[in-house]
């Protein structure tokens, strides 16, 4: 008979890990299947729907790339931290102060010409999301407090501000919902003439290319590279951990409040009390699924955000929207366990040794 | 003649590119101690993992008492009795001996009566005349005694056949001949051992049988009794001429480039590792620090590299007193070092070679440049290294912890010499190393210390400091017992010193 067993992989090629990946996503939308077969819908009419609806339209691009702006930024600061062994859970809050901050400068900030004001609010906003990551980054340095609580708790307090700001002083005149004032003309992105895509799409794109030659090319990048893998090696080769620790957590945290200007200054047009929407938890799975390569999360954010937006379009048929929710998690959960698969390699015993 | 308990027959085993064993045949008999022996990454250890089912050979079988077998799994091969002890011992420190030994009982019962545990491994111990404590926890042990823990589970599971893995290179002398009494006492009662090993005296002296590999075959195999110390060195390295490295005359300088004063160092649990130490290493002087390991070598190490506090007093480098800087300034003013623990503080397993390269020394200018690297020149520079210290990689792009164990120190070592260093500490430097790469590493060392490099070397085999060293530290429970010059130093006296005797 023929038996299969697993021995450990000496490398994985890039291909492998995606195709790995797909076949895994694949098992999860199988399971998901069941599922919504058991609340009594035709998975394969429904998978049908989402996916004409989201991915077959230009329409459903462009909304996927709208929607996953803010992902892919909280995505991509996520990935920073992580690669350096930070558990940044704070994405959500430092998305919101991002926000903030945006919104203050919008508010009360002195009036810039052209592109400069688009430059300030985006420096703005990514000043609050860094200030928000170093309120945990200056304890986890200093005292080794868990970056992992501190970032958490710091959420829920962010959101709040948010909310508060959103409904009370900042909020705009003759409103029921809690925003502020729409946005100044000049201080909004505008659209590439022609696509209907936010220019912040190519900025986003870009600020991933910077991250991945950052991670390959820079001493900086090397650095996060080798705490990551082993700290005591990098205790041992004299890296500046606590430095590290507070450079990386504030630029997790301010790619995480760049979420908040693009979603401001690109999308919205006005800072909203619950904008963050889980953008932050999402970024977290995007990260992970990416195994943190800047590139890979862009794409996995735009099919993140197709599935989001999807799961509307077949609410019509009576499928509950929390669906999406669920195959998120399925995704998630299921390409992890996955990754022992890339570790290990599955080996038939038939073939290569004949001994049986 | 009695029939073998294992055969292998014709094994292959690739990874990639590299041919780890080719056409590889080893038997095993009952009551026999068998040594392997070979150049660093001639395939040892890949032969031992496939026997013991962590690898499966590309073609090859297996014979276990004379039937065909195919084993798949560690827990497999530990079913059938056959266990290895690998170089980096599986323990769990926080968890006492007995429940070390028990985690990996398949069917005991869920509710683990503590004393009756300890009870049943010291019964098991005693019948080996192991000396293990059941009760004391992983953490409290030295490396000889968590040996002895390994192969304590590996009896209690009832395994006929043991695998040690270069189980002497971490011991300390004595330790190494009680170890070894204890594999002929299994091999008496009918047990089957299997040990690999660098050192040929050790071999020549406790095995039966021998098997040389070289590049994954087999070169030789012979009787212990016909082994010689020529045909075994002709067989792990070939027809090259040894002549080992000795320093004939000791001519360094005058200038004092380490400086050491009633340093004090504290261990990690706090205690005092090193009392009151002083001494001196002047520019081109190799000196010595002889003692069995854990008496403060460590702790006196780290401390120099800047790794680690000083409790008290002052160590200074080329007349900057460094005691109170950080890491980097070490390595900035010239500290090389050379830890104990190359796999967790000296390489980082996970990155390849390059990586590993410059680990250190990124910031310098051939390196990088306004925190840009210079991946193409770091390829470069690191072929270079592989190609001067004959290092067996499989590229630059590799992942280290994927390198046979000598080869890993081989990268560690050529790392810290390039850095051109104005003192290099170096702990354990040939351990592991076949003896080819000892030969080499010694020469690199005494070109070193003609360059003018201070040398601080950290050593067990008093060999090696006799053959290297100008002076000689002999340290003992944390204190510098006495300082001897080599002309001065015979066996005997640092013998007594390292025990604890005054002069
Ligand atoms: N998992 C692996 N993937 C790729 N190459 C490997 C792997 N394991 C071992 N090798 C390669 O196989 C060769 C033999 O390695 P092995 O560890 O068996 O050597 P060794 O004889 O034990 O050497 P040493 O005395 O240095 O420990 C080496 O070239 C090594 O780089
Ligand atoms: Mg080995």
């Amino acid at each position: 008979m023929r038996k299969l067993r697993l021995e450990k992989k000496s490398t994985s090629s890039g291909l492998s890990i995606l195709l790995n990946s797909l076949l895994f996503v694949a098992l999860a939308l199988v399971f998901c299947g069941f599922i919504i077969g058991a609340v009594g819908f035709n998975p394969l009419e429904v998978y049908g729907k989402m996916f004409s609806k989201a991915f077959l339209s230009s329409r459903g691009i462009r909304k996927a790339i709208e929607s996953g702006l803010p992902l892919m930024l909280c995505g991509l600061g996520v990935s920073v931290a992580f690669r350096m062994n930070l558990n940044n859970i704070g994405a959500e809050g430092q998305y919101a102060v991002g926000a903030i901050f945006g919104a203050a400068f919008a508010l009360y900030g002195p009036k810039l010409p052209g592109i400069l004001g688009i430059l300030a609010l985006a420096v703005c906003c990514f000043t609050g999301g860094a200030l928000w990551a170093l309120l945990s980054a200056a304890p986890k340095a200093f005292w080794d407090v868990d970056e992992s609580i501190t970032t958490l708790m710091l959420n829920y307090i962010a959101l709040i501000l948010l909310s508060y700001l959103c409904l009370g002083p900042w909020k705009a005149k003759g409103q029921n919902v809690g925003q502020t004032e729409k946005i100044a003309e000049n201080l909004a992105l505008p659209e590439i003439s022609g696509l209907k895509i936010s220019t912040a799409f190519p900025v986003v794109i870009v600020i991933a290319l910077l991250l991945f030659g950052f991670y390959k090319y820079t001493a900086s990048g090397y650095q996060i590279n080798v705490i990551g893998k082993s700290l005591t090696a990098a205790k041992y080769a004299g890296i500046n951990i606590k430095k590290n620790i507070i450079l990386v957590l504030a630029l997790s945290g301010g790619l995480a409040g760049l979420a908040g200007f693009v979603q401001y200054a690109g999308i919205t047009g006005r800072v909203q009390e619950n904008m963050p929407n889980n953008a932050g938890y999402t970024g977290i799975v995007i990260a992970y699924l990416s195994r943190f390569n800047p590139l890979v999360v862009i794409i996995v954010s735009i099919l993140f955000a197709g599935l989001q937006n999807s799961s509307a379009t077949v609410q019509v048929m009576g499928v509950p929207a929390q669906i999406a929710t669920m195959m998120q998690g399925a995704i998630m959960i299921i390409v992890i366990a996955g990754d022992f698969f890339q570790r290990y390699k599955i080996v038939s015993d038939k073939k290569g040794g004949r001994a049986s | 003649m009695k029939e073998p308990v294992i055969e292998m027959r014709n094994i292959t085993k690739r990874f990639g590119d590299v041919t780890a064993n080719e056409n590889v045949n080893l038997s095993l008999y009952p009551g026999e101690i068998h040594a392997l022996l070979g150049e660093n990454g001639a395939g040892k250890s890949t032969l031992m993992n496939v026997l013991t089912g962590i690898y499966k050979p590309n073609s090859g079988e297996i014979y276990y008492q004379g039937k065909k077998v195919s084993i798949k799994s560690p827990k497999q091969a530990v079913d059938m009795g056959i266990g290895m002890v690998h170089q980096h011992f599986r323990l769990i420190p926080p968890l006492s001996v007995a429940e070390n030994v028990f985690l990996y009982m398949p069917n005991c019962s869920t509710v683990l009566r503590q004393k009756e545990m300890e009870d049943a491994i010291t019964a098991c111990s005693k019948e080996f005349h192991l000396d293990v404590d059941a009760s004391a926890k992983v953490w409290q042990l030295s490396v000889g005694e968590q040996q002895r823990v390994e192969i304590v589970k590996l009896l209690y599971r009832g395994a006929e056949i043991l695998i040690l893995d270069e189980p002497s290179a971490v011991l300390t002398a004595q330790e190494a001949v009680e170890m070894f009494k204890v594999l002929r006492r299994m091999a008496d009662s009918g047990k089957s051992v299997i040990i690999i090993s660098h050192k040929m005296n050790e071999v020549m002296q406790n095995a039966d049988r021998i098997t040389v590999l070289k590049n994954g075959r087999v070169e030789d195999t012979m009787e212990a009794k016909d082994a010689t110390v020529q045909r075994l060195t002709k067989a792990v390295v070939g027809e090259r001429e040894f002549v080992p490295q000795i320093r004939d005359s000791h001519n360094y300088s005058e200038e004092t480039v380490l400086y050491v004063e009633d340093l004090s160092v504290k261990n990690d649990k706090g205690l005092n590792a090193v009392n009151h130490v002083s001494f001196s290493v002047h520019a081109g002087e190799i000196f010595g620090i002889a003692g069995v390991a854990g008496n403060g070598q460590k702790e006196l190490t780290e401390a120099v590299a800047g790794l680690r506090r000083a409790e008290n007093g002052k160590i200074t480098v080329k007349g900057e007193d460094l005691t109170k800087l950080s890491i980097r300034k070490h390595i900035d003013k010239g500290v090389s070092f050379i830890p104990e623990d190359r796999l967790s503080m000296g390489l980082v397993p996970g990155l390849d070679l390059s990586e590993n390269m410059i680990l250190k020394h990124f910031g310098w200018e051939k390196f990088s440049r306004k925190g840009i690297l210079k991946k193409k020149a770091i390829d470069e520079i690191t072929k270079d290294y592989i190609q001067k210290y004959e290092i067996k990689t499989a590229g630059v792009h590799s992942p280290v912890g994927l390198m046979s164990g000598g080869n890993q120190q081989k990268l560690l070592i050529a790392r810290e010499i390039n850095g051109s260093p104005s003192l290099l500490v170096a702990s354990y430097p040939v351990r592991g190393l076949d003896i080819g790469a000892t030969e080499a590493i010694h020469k690199i060392l005494l070109e070193e210390s003609e360059k003018g490099t201070a040398i601080l070397l950290v050593s067990e085999e008093l060999d090696e400091l006799f053959q290297m060293a100008d002076r000689i530290g002999v340290m003992c429970d944390g204190n510098m017992m006495a300082v001897l010059n080599r002309e001065d130093a015979d066996y005997d006296t640092i013998g007594r010193l390292m025990s604890g005797e005054k002069l």
